[in-house]
């Protein structure tokens, strides 16, 4: 009896009429945990009962506190025919199961009627009793924290990164059983909620119990997701990296934590489990099936991207899974069991050596009912298949990790395109446990990495590379080769060295597809995705080059599977990285070069297309230095870039005919116009309009080249729904449906929050769906930022700052790299007057600048002091996140409602996370019957979403939280049938709650104290604020 | 390619003010379209119509959601599924129970019930207030009618508890169910040279003197708490209100008043002459008024009356309203000097308050 659950049930407030003659409820409560029920009385005639019940107390195994929801029932009592339901409440306990988080449930919670919505409110206490267990053997894995943050989240410190944990499991969907023939919509809707319930309960116990297996203790970048996969059934799956995590408040831990992890991993090699990771399905030797006459196995080679789709039949059917790449049986047993796989799309300094490029594989599969839902070896195995190409791709591009991994699957019918995707990288050994990665490293760690440019070098063999790319020294360090491109999943570093700011890029494609049956439409599905990839790819090449652009990071490319259709949607976040060369222009060449006319065409599109790069070039600021072949060869000094780059706006007008110089000397794109097809696509190129001014957009976390974030958010969602016309529907017309489908949302976001301006939206997330033949549905949620424009020139001092930061906290070799950059950097400065005449300026940025100047200054004439007085130093300089608080939002201290805030991203601006209260991880049905009484569709969806994020606020706010992070909203599965006045919605929404504090609020005496040393300076930054 | 779902939900509920106040007035989704079109919105975020109209429904979407909880304002700021800043919500209220003063002299003093809310079809036209508009102007008065008739205390404290308003609106409130509850007449053509303002003005002072809640504790009698209320004439004053027609029915008292009135303002009024003539006119109109309060047809026609008995006979000579003020004030105290008149507190209680509706209601 390892854990005791108490419940009370409080009160209720604003409660339906249930009683149309006394316009009153006679209400009371059913406390529901597995088999066990409890009531309170009933509290008759009334809307705002007060039972104040005694505390209901269940004693259950950790098991079941893990796998159950705590299911909490608000009925109306009738003497004479049944009881009538007035609406429900799940609470998921398990934040209660791990010290450090939550230690009271208690607070206001939405009682929630599939068919109703909301219907008032509960107040309820939930607490958990947790008795030691000594059972060794135990299936529980209670204490096992779990992030959907992808990063280490913000107060713990990773000492150990295990890697890749997985798991999945699958039922029936209660959607379609035979009982759902007689039951009550409602009845069938509150079965699937409570089994989802169960199921990600039970998976997150498992994954837990993977974790303690390794050794660790958290599961970070943990993401879990539903296939509803209709008649064949319901599968829940995870991933995650595991962690060993440790809280930053308790210094102890920290210096052992730092030295000796290899030391852990070598006392206890044998402790790893030998499943973890994946399933030993591949120690067997089940190949055979590669003759299936469905087997579609393609490789596209396209600079930085790597992509393998598989097509087969009926894994189910031919007696199970087989691989791509015979290769890989090759690999010794020790590799093949474990994927080196991290969920985490930021990482700790030091962590991350260099990046390959994307690695993706796709699979199309037949959906075969699930017969034995104790073991889903099926699905299993396809994953397995997928990981194993995905970690073949990574090997190829010289890397031995792959990061900002993710999965993800398209359902149509019984067709299902299974994707992954991820960064190749090489990683730093000193985070990781495992000792192979380890190996394979050693001589990379030896040389000195550059900060800010080290992870951009090539990891592969220059001799033998993956595919063909133009490799150069790197600009920064001038010492490692590096490409001319670089596509990531992962967020921008936060050392890198970027120019000017990023963007959001998205490419859009679609393709008609006929309408088949079972493998006749997975082969067409699988004829055309190496295509559809390519395609994508090529867009988003052009569109990285028309914003001047040399690299992308956060990619995520979705496909998505319709009846009659495919639809291609990429998003990512285009920056200029400073190692990387200069971006060639997009040459177009006409087929018929002797038509006058038509050339005259073409030199128009060209002018065109030369035009807009330069104009996005001075939007986002990208200027860079201007290098001139003699440099070439030795390392450009660092500060001259700085200053340039502040002093850029002011010099603008000569930075254009710079850049159209540099066109000539790089290899320019070609784009060849032999149809109209291309002549469509260089059109379609020059349709996506740049957001208006004072709106940046990106999907990565942060928006390179802005970080003055004030403290106002705005998380939104977004859905769009749109009716193709049915008649003759050709690629292109599609094409554009498409295309303005998503620019049109665009616009109406920014339109919309217009009031932020100047504001980023940040972690901008598209998913598209096919919900029915001729609709597509694109929904989107991100996060609006407010940020102060006075102060948005500071982004490359920070950049010094943060990695001087970064630096004094990591180990000594490390720490003397920065400091070395700003003491030498300075006599060798190539324009030594430079200062002087900046002065000159009256701008802003020249101030700025001068500011920098002189904190490198500062910095060198103490630089043979002690580091930490140089720490303080820069300290003197406001930091990026705080301090800026004069656009925080109104305060809501009066309202009776606390405040919570939600976001995609891992951190709210302005404010300290000081505590991880568990995660929220929600699965709502919402059905009506009444489907234009509500509004239409929209009025259906916009109810039921504002009452989703209402029900997450309330879980948050009895946490004790304040805001939830890594918000994400997994899945918004809507169907109509308007002739019935139907509609249907199944969301799927997690995040983690947490409790912030304002900076203001923290604000400390050390962070004033050095203020004095650049007094004058700083006051006039605070003028601008 | 047609939209059929079109949404955006934020965290924090957006609010568009100007897309409120064109929701307010009534205006459907493609009028308010049509008028942001018209205030050069396009030209100044470079938006499309487009966005326009799915920004319009997305706004009318949520003020549709919000008016149910706007009914019951406190629910506003108890409720979970928006979240909205408080500055925002005191608007949202504000606005929404905001009336136009074209609309509030039609229904003013009107019965709220169905049959005037079929009048709001002709109002409607006649104001160019949307239907829309009038009719949650109607509800709204309607709703906090209902909600304050049968409370004890102060009536606009009781409004501003359940409804959240500002002083201001909750006075003004305060009036229109006063003279709901009362069915003073203000739509006759004589009256329509009034403001909603000098009605409110003269209901407020009518609350603070003329109810029962006006008295105080003076209600000794706890059964008569039950119509301790505001919204209620005290119909003991009322009845009392007989024995000032003695005032004028007293040949001897009258012509003592009007030589104690005309004593003390000769020299001081300009337009001395008139008064002496009319004194005995306007004295007998003021009392009469008075002595007819006790049935309700003559309450109703109370500011009817007190028009054409007092401010168009004044008008009429032309009388400058400082005459008029310091007419009534020595109107209003000679009579503490006629040893025969025995009511003076009862005196003091009508004409104080009349004295400061007279002035108020005194314009052209």
């Amino acid at each position: 009896m390892p854990g005791k659950l108490k419940v009370k049930i409080v009160a209720g407030r604003h409660l339906p009429v249930m009683d149309r003659a006394s316009d009153l409820t006679d209400a009371f409560v059913e406390v529901k945990f597995g088999n066990t029920t409890f009531k309170t009385d009933v509290y008759l005639k009334s809307l705002n009962p007060q039972w104040n019940s005694e505390w209901f107390k269940f004693e259950v195994d950790d098991e079941d506190l893990q796998d159950e929801p705590l299911q909490i029932t608000v009925l109306d009592h009738d003497t004479y025919s049944a009881n009538d339901a007035i609406g429900k409440v799940y609470i998921d306990i398990d934040p209660l199961l791990y010290s450090e988080a939550a230690t009271v449930i208690s607070g206001w919670f939405p009682i929630y009627d599939t068919i109703h919505g909301i219907r008032g409110e509960i107040n309820v206490v939930v607490k958990v009793d947790l008795f030691n267990d000594l059972n060794r053997f135990r299936q529980s894995s209670c204490g096992v924290k779990f992030f959907c943050t992808t990063s280490i989240p913000k107060c713990y410190r990773a000492v150990i990164i295990h890697g890749f944990v997985e798991e999945l499991v699958v039922n029936e969907d209660p959607e379609y059983q035979w009982i759902d023939r007689i039951r009550t919509p409602r009845a069938s809707n509150e079965a699937r909620q409570r089994l989802i319930s169960l199921m990600s309960g039970e998976l997150q116990r498992k994954i837990g119990l993977k974790v303690l297996e390794m050794r660790g203790n958290a599961v970070v970048g943990y993401l879990q997701c539903f296939d509803l996969e209709g008649e064949s059934g319901l599968v829940v799956r995870a991933i995650g990296t595991a962690c060993t995590l440790d809280k930053l408040s308790s210094p102890a831990a920290f210096l052992p934590a730092c030295n000796s992890p290899s030391k852990d991993m070598k006392e206890s090699p044998l402790v790893h489990p030998p499943s973890h990771g994946c399933r030993s399905t591949h120690n067997s030797p089940i190949h055979t099936a590669t003759g299936s006459r469905l087997t579609q196995n393609f490789s596209v080679s396209v600079p930085t991207l790597i992509y393998t789709g598989m097509g087969s039949g009926s894994a189910g059917k031919e007696g199970g899974p087989f691989k791509a790449l015979l290769r890989q049986q090759t690999q010794s047993a020790l590799e093949q069991r474990e994927f080196p796989f991290f969920t985490l799309t930021a990482f700790p300094p030091g962590f991350l050596v260099h990046v390959g490029g994307v690695v993706s594989a796709r699979s199309v599969k037949l959906l075969d009912r699930i017969h034995n839902p104790d073991e889903p070896e099926t699905r299993d195995a396809w994953w397995a298949e997928i990981r194993q190409e995905i970690k073949s791709h990574a090997k190829a591009l010289g890397c031995h990790a792959v990061v900002g991994y993710s999965e993800s699957t398209s359902i149509c019918e019984e067709v299902c395109i299974l994707s992954a995707s991820g960064t190749a990288a090489v990683l730093n050994p000193r985070f990781l446990q495992d000792g192979t990665v380890e190996g394979c490293l050693e001589q990379r760690l030896e040389e000195n990495l550059p900060i800010g440019c080290g992870f951009c070098h090539i990891p592969y063999d220059e001799l033998n590379m993956p595919f063909p790319a133009h490799l150069t020294y790197c600009y920064n360090c001038r010492k490692q080769k590096v490409p001319d491109v670089l596509f990531t999943t992962i967020d921008l570093p936060t050392d890198a060295a970027v120019i000017g700011k990023g963007c959001l890029i998205q490419a859009r494609l679609c393709r008609l597809k006929k309408k088949a049956q079972a493998e006749a439409n997975a082969t067409a599905i699988s004829n055309l995705l190496p295509f559809m990839e390519y395609e994508v790819h090529t867009q988003l090449m052009n569109k990285l080059k028309l914003k001047g652009m040399n690299a992308l990071f956060g990619l995520r490319i979705q496909i998505t599977v319709g009846e009659n259709m495919l639809m291609g949607l990429a998003s990512a976040t285009g920056v200029y990285l400073a190692a990387l060369p200069t971006p060639g222009g997009i040459q177009i060449a006409g087929k018929t070069p002797n038509d006058g006319s038509y050339e005259q065409h073409i030199s128009h599109m060209q002018k065109k297309i030369n035009d807009t790069i330069a104009k996005n070039k001075e939007l986002y600021e990208i200027n860079p230095p201007e290098i001139s072949e003699e440099i070439i060869g030795s390392p450009i000094p660092e500060p001259r870039q700085r200053s340039r780059l502040l002093r850029s706006q002011s010099e603008s007008s000569d930075e254009v005919t710079e850049l159209d110089l540099s066109h000539g000397k790089k290899d320019a794109f070609v784009l060849e116009i032999d149809d109209t097809d291309a002549m469509e696509d260089v059109h379609s190129l020059l349709t996506d309009v740049p957001p208006p001014s004072g709106f940046y957009s990106c999907n990565t976390e942060i928006m390179p080249g802005i970080n003055n974030w004030t403290s106002e958010i705005q998380m939104f969602t977004s859905v769009r729904v749109i009716r193709l016309s049915s008649l003759n529907l050709t690629n292109q017309a599609l094409n554009k449906n498409f295309n303005d489908l998503c620019e049109n949302l665009l616009k109406s976001l920014y339109f919309k929050l217009r009031s932020m301006i100047p504001c980023c939206l940040c972690h901008v997330n598209f998913t598209v769906s096919l919900p029915e033949d001729e609709l597509i549905q694109v929904t989107v949620t991100a996060v609006a930022i407010t940020f102060d424009k006075n102060q948005a020139l500071q982004t490359t001092k920070t950049h010094v700052e943060k990695s001087l930061q970064r630096a004094s906290t990591d180990n000594e070799e490390l720490l003397q790299f920065p400091l070395e950059l700003c003491s030498d950097s300075l006599p060798s400065h190539p324009f030594p007057p430079a200062k002087a005449t900046s002065v000159d300026y009256s701008s802003f940025a020249d101030r700025c600048s001068s500011w920098i100047e002189l904190i490198k200054l500062k910095a060198q004439t103490i630089r043979r002091g002690s580091i930490k007085t140089t720490v303080t130093v820069e300290k003197a300089s406001p930091m990026g996140e705080g301090n800026f608080r004069n656009r925080s939002a109104p305060p809501c201290a009066n309202s009776t409602v606390g405040v919570v805030k939600m976001t995609p991203l891992s951190f709210i601006p302005g404010a300290k996370i000081t505590k991880y209260l568990g995660i929220i991880n929600m699965f709502f049905i919402r059905e009506t019957t009444s489907l234009r009484e509500e509004g239409g569709v929209s009025g259906f969806l916009h109810a039921f979403i504002a009452e989703v994020f209402a029900m997450v606020r309330a879980h948050v706010a009895a946490l004790g939280g304040n805001a939830v992070v890594s918000y994400i909203m997994k899945q918004c599965v809507f169907m109509e049938n308007p002739n019935k006045n139907q509609a249907q919605c199944l969301i799927n929404v997690s995040g983690d709650a947490v409790v912030f504090v304002r900076e203001s609020d923290l604000e400390v005496v050390p962070t004033q104290q050095p203020t004095a040393n650049c007094q004058p300076l700083c006051t006039e930054g605070e003028v601008t604020t | 390619m047609t939209s059929e779902l079109d949404i955006f939900v934020g965290n924090t509920t957006l609010i568009d003010e100007d897309v409120y106040r064109l929701w307010l007035d009534g205006y459907s989704v493609s009028d308010a379209v049509a008028l942001r079109v018209r205030s050069g919105i396009l030209e100044q975020t470079g938006a499309t119509a487009a966005v326009l109209q799915s920004d319009t429904m997305d706004h009318y979407r949520t003020f549709h959601m919000l008016e149910r909880l706007l009914h019951a304002p406190p629910k506003l700021l108890h409720q979970l599924i928006f979240q909205i800043p408080p500055s925002r919500q005191a608007l949202l209220i504000e606005r929404y129970y905001a009336f136009d003063e074209a609309f509030v002299r039609e229904v003013l003093g009107k019965k709220l019930s169905k049959g005037t809310k079929k009048d709001l079809d002709d109002i409607s036209p006649k104001t160019g207030i949307t239907l829309k508009s009038c009719r949650r102007q109607f509800d709204n008065f309607k709703r906090v009618f209902k909600v304050v008739e049968e409370m004890r205390g102060s009536l606009v404290d009781n409004i501003q508890q359940h409804f959240l308003l500002s002083d201001r609106l909750a006075r003004d409130y305060a009036a229109i169910v006063f003279f709901a509850n009362n069915r003073f007449e203000t739509g006759k053509k004589k009256l329509q040279y009034l403001s909603f303002g000098d009605f409110a003005f003269c209901a407020e002072l009518m609350i603070q003197n003329w109810t029962l809640g006006a008295v105080g504790e003076a209600p000794t009698d706890p059964d008569s708490q039950m119509d301790d209320m505001d919204m209620d004439l005290d119909k003991e004053f009322l009845q009392d209100l007989k024995e000032l027609k003695v005032l004028v029915a007293d040949k001897d008292l009258l012509d003592l008043h009007k030589s104690l009135v005309c004593t003390a303002l000769r020299g001081k009024l300009g337009v001395f002459s008139e008064m002496e003539a009319n004194f005995k006119n306007l004295s007998r109109g003021l009392v009469n008024v008075a002595a007819k309060l006790t049935h309700n047809k003559d309450v109703r026609d109370l500011f009817v009356d007190l028009v054409e008995k007092f401010v168009e006979p004044c008008r009429s000579d032309h009388w400058p309203l400082n005459d008029v003020r310091l007419f009534l004030n020595q109107y209003s105290a000679s009579v503490h000097s006629l040893d025969g008149f025995r009511h003076q507190a009862l005196w003091d209680r009508y004409m104080g308050t009349l004295r400061g509706c007279l002035l108020r209601l005194y314009h052209d």
